[in-house]
C-alpha cells in the first residue's frame, strides 16, 4: 500500500536502531499516549529492539476502553428504550457493563447495530423514520469531527430521529491530568498521530514548556515510530525538550482547521468521566445550541442504576500508566479476549488485549 | 479506533467521493477535506477523508530517515 510499505524498511529500521542506540545514554521512560502505536510496537517487536534503557509505557489512549462504566451503562439503559435503534462502533458492544452488555441486551430483543462509520448510522436514521437512532459517539478529536458532521448532514437533510450519545473525549487536558497526578515520571510522550492529524501538533507546547518532557508525534508504521523515539532520544539527550513531528504526511502544525471548526460548530467542551481516572474538567465534548436537539442525553430520560465495577480489574491504573496487564490476576485466566471482564481487553487496541495477542517477554 | 489508512480518489461527486483502497472501492465522504481532488491520496477514518497525504513531505519524512540512517 503507497505511503505504508516505505515505511516498513528493515533495512532502514535497524539503521536507525543502531542509531537510537549509540545515542541513548539516559534512563528514559516513554509513553505512548495512543492504543494504536501500542499494537504498532508490540506487532513489529520494538520493546525488545529498543536499548535497555528506554522503557516504554501505554498510556490512555483507547476510546472504549476510557468510556467510564457510568456512560456505558447509560447506552444501555437507552437500548432497553422501546423504539429506539442503537447504532455503535463494534467494540463498544463487547464491554461489560455493571449488569448487562450492549451484546447481551441485543440478545434479549433490543435493536442494537454495529456500524463502521456515523455515515451508517444516518443511513440506518433514513431507512426508519418511525424510530430513534441513537448513535454510541465514542472517539477523540479523530473521530468527533466526523460525528458532528453527521450532525451538520441531518440538520440539512431534516433528518429529526437521529440522536448521539455523546462520550467523546479530547486529548491534551488528560495528558495534563496525567501529569499532575504525578504517579508516573516520564521522559518523553510519543503524540497520537490522527488525533493530530485534526488538531496539529501545538496543543502539545504545554507539555514541554510546563513540564519539560519531550514529545514527538508519531506515524503508526515501524519506521515512523523509530524517528518518533529518535526525536524524544535526541530532545531527552540534549536537554532541550518541544513538540516534533514523525509523520508529516499526515500531519501539519496547525490540523486540519476545516474538522476543528465543524467540531467546534457542533460541539462544546465539557467535563467528562474517564474510566479508571474519574472527572476531569474540559475534557469531553457535548452538543452545543442549536445542535442539542440532537443530544441523546437531552431527548431520553433513562436511570441506569447504580454503578459496579468488575472485581479484580486493574484496567484503570493500566490506563494512568501505573500498572501493566501482567500485574492483573485476571489477566490470561479470567480474562481473555473471548470473555473480557475489563474494556482493556475487548478493545483491539487495549494494553490487555495487545499483550495477550502479541505478548512481552521484556517487562 | 482512530485508525486511519491511505485511500486514493477516484471520484468525486459533491460531498461524497468514490475511493480506492488496495483495489476496493468505497463511498466516503469529503466534508471534513472540502479541497480534496481526483487523483488525491487521503488519510481515510470510518468513512471520512481526514486529511489529504503531502506527498512532498512523506518523500521528505523518507529523505530523511535515509539521511539519519547513513550518519549513524
Amino acid at each position: 500500500m503507497k505511503f505504508v510499505n516505505e515505511y516498513r524498511d528493515p533495512e532502514l529500521g535497524r539503521k536507525l536502531l543502531d542509531r537510537i542506540h549509540k545515542r541513548s545514554r539516559k534512563h528514559t521512560r516513554l509513553m505512548e499516549f495512543c492504543g494504536g502505536h501500542t499494537v504498532a510496537i508490540f506487532k513489529h517487536g520494538l520493546r525488545q529492539l529498543l536499548p535497555d534503557n528506554i522503557e516504554m509505557l501505554s498510556g490512555p489512549g483507547c476510546p472504549v476502553c476510557v468510556t467510564a462504566i457510568a456512560d456505558l451503562d447509560r447506552a444501555i439503559a437507552l437500548a432497553r428504550l422501546p423504539g429506539v435503534i442503537i447504532t455503535s462502533f463494534g467494540d463498544m458492544v463487547r464491554v461489560p457493563g455493571s449488569h448487562s452488555s450492549l451484546q447481551q441486551v441485543k440478545a434479549e430483543g433490543a435493536d442494537v447495530r454495529i456500524v463502521y462509520s456515523v455515515q451508517d448510522a444516518l443511513a440506518i436514521a433514513r431507512e426508519n423514520p418511525d424510530k430513534h437512532i441513537i448513535f454510541i459517539g465514542i472517539g477523540f478529536e479523530t473521530t468527533a469531527p466526523t460525528v458532528a458532521a453527521s450532525i451538520l448532514q441531518a440538520e440539512e437533510e431534516g433528518i429529526n430521529n437521529y440522536y448521539v450519545l455523546s462520550l467523546h473525549k479530547i486529548c491534551p487536558p488528560i495528558m495534563k491530568a496525567l501529569l499532575d497526578l504525578g504517579e508516573v515520571r516520564l521522559s518523553g510522550i510519543i503524540c497520537p498521530g490522527h488525533v493530530s492529524t485534526i488538531i496539529g501538533s501545538h496543543p502539545y507546547q504545554f507539555i514541554p514548556d510546563e513540564y519539560g518532557i519531550a514529545c514527538a508525534v508519531s506515524g503508526f508504521e515501524p519506521l515512523d515510530m523509530l524517528l518518533a523515539v529518535d526525536m524524544l532520544v535526541n530532545q531527552i539527550e540534549t536537554e532541550q525538550p518541544g513538540v516534533e513531528i514523525a509523520y508529516r504526511r499526515g500531519v501539519k502544525p496547525e490540523g486540519n482547521t476545516q474538522a476543528v471548526r465543524l467540531m467546534e460548530t457542533v460541539f462544546e467542551v465539557a467535563d467528562a468521566n474517564w474510566r479508571g481516572i474519574g472527572v476531569v474538567p474540559l475534557s469531553g465534548l457535548q452538543p452545543r445550541a442549536p445542535y442539542d436537539k440532537y443530544d441523546a442525553e437531552k431527548k431520553f430520560e433513562i436511570d441506569p442504576g447504580p454503578t459496579n465495577e468488575p472485581r479484580g480489574c486493574i484496567c484503570g491504573s493500566i490506563l494512568r500508566g501505573v500498572s501493566t496487564p501482567l500485574d492483573c490476576r485476571l489477566f490470561g485466566t479470567k480474562c481473555t479476549p473471548e470473555h473480557p471482564v475489563g474494556p482493556c481487553m475487548v478493545s483491539a487496541e487495549g494494553s490487555c488485549a495487545t499483550y495477550y495477542h502479541y505478548g512481552d517477554d521484556n517487562v | 479506533m482512530c485508525l486511519a489508512i491511505p485511500a486514493l480518489i477516484k471520484s468525486i461527486e459533491g460531498q461524497q467521493a468514490e475511493a480506492d483502497i488496495e483495489g476496493v472501492s468505497r463511498q466516503i465522504s469529503l466534508q471534513l477535506t472540502p479541497e480534496a481532488k481526483v487523483g488525491d491520496y487521503v488519510l481515510l477514518h470510518t468513512g471520512y477523508a481526514i486529511s489529504i497525504i503531502d506527498p512532498a513531505e512523506a518523500a521528505e519524512t523518507l529523505k530523511l530517515l535515509k539521511e539519519l540512517s547513513e550518519a549513524s
